[in-house]
């Protein structure tokens, strides 16, 4: 519509002054965006409202009532086993955010201080196993962590202990190692991109004045990469509390988490109203904590200057 | 002397990161080296060698299809995400205009949202348009986890596109089609095949969205989770997993390949950074 154009345009004043507002830019970049905007308005924001309004009505076997009510969000927040759920997908992403976090910082500050021209096959090398299937990765550590698995035979078979423990899988640690494995490569990237632009001449400075190399990381490269770390925590720790398929391969009873709970509403329990009461709070209380937690670097980094 | 000003020595980072990449790679590799092993449990120590696992793959006829459906789906899904990723990325490389940011955090937004959540609200729409579930539902879902990623490879390759060769185009007289077939195309293809084949690993891989949407027809990744049930069944799904692995490895390296080659075609022939 807006290319055709382009070519009659000089040609009379009133298809000149039309063209000249469909040749806008915002009209054409707009015109351009919105078949993606507008599937992504109909596919993700309207379902998000649908779920939203959801959480207020109440099931009645195979209909829907749809009378305003608040006793799906105090089933959620009150009835003791949504209530361990939900603190247990919290305390698991939480701690799987902080895990891959530290774990990631020294691998995109070797890339991004000592990588040299291997920049980005370093970044590659890192990121290709996150491409690969998150249910075959998430099956190999039940492969390892099994009680005839990798680790317990390969335990036995270097004589380390006699019998399988069977304190490897099934539980939240197993949940927690599993997921800081698969969202490790996630958490590099933000923390690289932002030590790459800490600027060089600064750290040098800091050296210079007298701030020896542990002062002035803690000092100038930290604080000026907490947006990365700010990224990386919210980028692992958001879509972790809603993790499904690590809690039922390796949680076992004692690391079921709050999705499990949620898609039980949607299939065997067929309560959709409760169902999308959790998720609306699962997202709320995610993101409290999110917005916590950069509140407390910001103000980490705020200190460290 | 640069070096020994920085916090953090180069060695020990380097043993660091080769740890970090044993971390990565290790558990991964455990499916190749359980699907040619002879004892059908996953444990130390190995019986033998076998390609048995490989053989009986084919003559599985319910693989068979959940292969058949991945292959459309992922097809299908691909297509239709580098098309919208297309239409956004060139927006948001091109054009300046109100609420642009805004627009795209929301194309963006199922980057960092919780799958399952997504999932499920798509799953009530659905349910609630009456439409019924089956592949076409789980095309539409994986679209939309795909954009993102197509997003991002096509934006890395459309900036730094020099629009002054379109306009020279343009006015040498050339079509508004020609010039986008004759100039614009060229340079953005390596991205647009990157993207495709990014979107359709993505899709190939995904099961959340693909469980909850799919009605009675199943993906290689759902035909996996329902194998896992068995005990039994496990050095099949290790050797179809490994394949799958394989899979997704080769397309992810083509794809990078394909995507640098398109960053620098367009920075060094766009004249912005030559």
């Amino acid at each position: 519509m807006t290319a055709a154009a382009e070519g009659s345009a000089p040609l009379r004043m009133t298809r000149a002054r039309r063209n000249a507002l469909l040749q806008s830019e915002p009209v054409q970049g707009f015109a351009l965006i919105s078949p993606t905007f507008l599937y992504a308005l109909v596919l993700l924001v309207l379902p998000i409202l649908v779920v939203i309004a959801h959480s207020f009505w109440t099931q009645h076997y195979l209909t829907i009532d749809r009378t305003f009510t608040l006793e799906n969000y105090r089933i959620a927040l009150t009835e003791p086993i949504y209530r361990d759920l939900l603190w247990r997908s919290l305390y698991i992403s939480l701690t799987v955010s902080l895990f891959t976090v530290i774990l990631a910082y020294p691998i995109a500050y070797f890339i991004s201080f000592h990588g040299g021209r291997h920049k980005s096959l370093w970044l590659f090398l890192i990121t290709i196993p996150f491409w690969t299937s998150y249910l075959l990765r998430v099956m190999s550590w039940k492969v390892i962590l099994g009680y005839n698995g990798v680790l317990n035979s390969g335990l036995m078979g270097l004589g380390i202990i006699d019998e399988p423990s069977t304190a490897l899988l099934y539980n939240s640690s197993a949940v927690i190692i599993t997921l800081t494995h698969a969202w490790a490569a996630f958490a590099i990237l933000p923390i690289f991109v932002s030590l790459e632009k800490v600027d060089r001449t600064l750290v040098e400075a800091a050296t210079d004045l007298g701030d020896g190399p542990l002062r002035s990381f803690l000092r100038v490269t930290l604080p000026l990469s907490a947006p990365g770390i700010i990224s990386a925590a919210l980028i692992v720790m958001i879509p972790t509390v809603g993790d499904y398929v690590t809690p039922k391969l390796v949680g076992g009873k004692d690391g079921v988490m709050i999705a499990n709970a949620i898609q039980a509403q949607f299939g065997k329990a067929a309560n959709w109203p409760l169902g999308a009461a959790l998720s609306v709070t699962t997202m709320l209380i995610v993101s409290l904590m999110a917005g916590a937690t950069v509140l407390i670097i910001r103000t980490l980094q705020r200190m460290a200057r | 002397m640069r070096a020994r000003s920085r916090f953090l020595p180069g060695g020990w980072l380097s043993v660091y990161a080769f740890l970090y990449i044993v971390f990565l790679y290790l558990p991964v590799i455990f499916l190749p080296i359980f699907s040619i092993n002879t004892s059908p449990t996953p444990k130390f120590p190995l019986t033998g060698y076998t390609l048995q696992w490989y053989e009986d793959l084919p003559h599985t006829p319910a693989l068979l299809d959940a292969a058949w459906n991945s292959l459309i789906v992922g097809i299908s899904a691909s297509v239709l995400s580098t098309v919208l990723g297309i239409l956004a990325a060139r927006s948001i490389t091109r054009y300046r205009y109100p609420g642009r940011r805004a627009i795209n955090g929301l194309i963006m937004a199922p980057l960092v949202l919780p799958e399952v959540i997504v999932a499920i609200s798509m799953l009530l729409v659905m349910l609630q348009l009456g439409l019924s579930l089956s592949l076409f539902t789980v095309v539409l879902g994986h679209v939309l986890v795909c954009i993102p990623y197509s997003m991002t490879v096509l934006t890395s390759g459309f900036e730094g596109f020099d629009r002054s060769l379109e306009e020279a185009s343009a006015d040498l007289g050339e079509s508004a089609f020609g010039t986008f077939r004759r100039v614009t195309l060229p340079m953005v293809a390596p991205a647009i095949i990157s993207s495709l084949l990014v979107c359709f690993t993505i899709s190939l891989d995904e099961f959340i969205i693909a469980f909850f949407l799919t009605g009675t027809e199943a993906t290689l990744p759902i035909y996996i989770w329902g194998q896992l049930r068995f005990a039994s069944k496990l050095p099949g799904v290790l050797a179809l997993g490994t394949l799958l692995l394989v899979a997704s490895f080769l397309l992810m390296t083509v794809a990078e390949i394909l995507r640098r080659r398109a960053a620098r075609r367009t920075q060094n022939e766009g004249g912005l950074y030559a």
